[in-house]
């Protein structure tokens, strides 16, 4: 399967499910918003049930020999740390991540969205650009 | 009812992950690929948010439009027009810490099945940022975004 084929069947079914949980659960497919939901006071079953879905295709997909990418085993402790503590603390202050802003707030129609999507795409550029081609934070 | 909306829920995050899979998205090389504007572009990462937006827009302008969804049950989407410091700082605080590791929140929990023990490091410390961010609401700090 070509990379398009699989970029365009794999987002259909990202989209099917925000359709769904939408439709069904009037809930959104934000996955920051559902883990920070299902961490602090208040949990509800649902959301557990979300993400207890989604660690379980990875877990399904190891046992189907398919093990995470190299990308993601070679980088560093501080590297993850950091970039989660980074990533946790941006989606929740702006209240969205690529799936709350990029894809359900996109199929929303909204312009707030928007915003988000462009910064958070504009800044990781930046990023990418500063690690890859200016040699920058090469030891973390 | 609310045993099948918890079905549901867990169906609709299976589906997501093997969306998430199947389109490579787990792989922050790929994800990374289209960050790298300057280098090997690759814009597979925009066709899968284009396909997913287009598949699920049809059903949030039901929502959107009816203030229900398909059992009838009020929905209250998020404000569409509210762009603030909150919104922006945020986007571009989380746009550093993709770019540094080419993970967002969906595919580190995929990949959490797969290798605990790398993005496990990830998801913890994602937890504490949210967590941070909620304790200083609480506290009145930082607005809403």
């Amino acid at each position: 399967m070509t990379i398009v084929l699989q970029s365009l069947l794999g987002g259909a079914l990202i989209g099917a499910s925000a359709a769904g949980l939408i439709l069904l659960n009037g809930r959104i497919a934000g996955i920051s918003g559902i883990l920070a939901g299902a961490t602090w006071a208040r949990p509800q079953a649902w959301q557990w049930a979300f993400l207890a879905g989604l660690i379980a295709t990875g877990v399904a997909a190891s046992l189907a020999g398919h093990p995470a990418a190299a990308a993601l085993r070679e980088q560093t402790f501080w590297r993850l740390a950091l970039a989660g503590l980074l990533v946790g603390l941006g989606t929740r202050l702006s209240g969205g991540c690529t799936s709350g802003h990029g894809v359900c707030g996109l199929a929303n129609l909204s312009p707030r969205s928007l915003v988000a999507v462009i910064t958070f795409m504009g800044v990781a550029g930046l990023v990418v650009y500063a690690t890859r081609h200016l040699g920058l934070l090469a030891q973390l | 009812m609310i045993a099948l909306k918890i079905l549901t829920a867990a169906l609709f995050g299976v589906l997501f992950g093997v969306g998430l899979l199947i389109s490579g998205m787990t792989d922050p090389a790929r994800v990374l690929a289209f960050l790298d504007v300057a280098g090997a572009w690759n814009p597979a990462l925009a066709l899968v948010m284009g396909a997913a937006v287009i598949v699920a827009a049809p059903a949030y302008a039901y929502v959107r439009r009816k203030g229900v969804d398909a059992l009838g049950e009020p929905v209250a989407l998020p404000n569409r027009f509210r762009i603030n410091i909150p919104l922006v700082a945020g986007a571009a605080i989380f746009g550093l810490g993709w770019g540094l590791s080419g993970l967002c929140p969906g595919p580190s929990l995929v990949v959490l099945g797969q290798d605990a023990e790398k993005a496990g490091v990830f998801v913890v410390a994602l937890v504490v940022g949210a967590w941070i961010v909620s304790f200083a609401r609480r506290s009145g700090c930082p607005p809403s975004a």
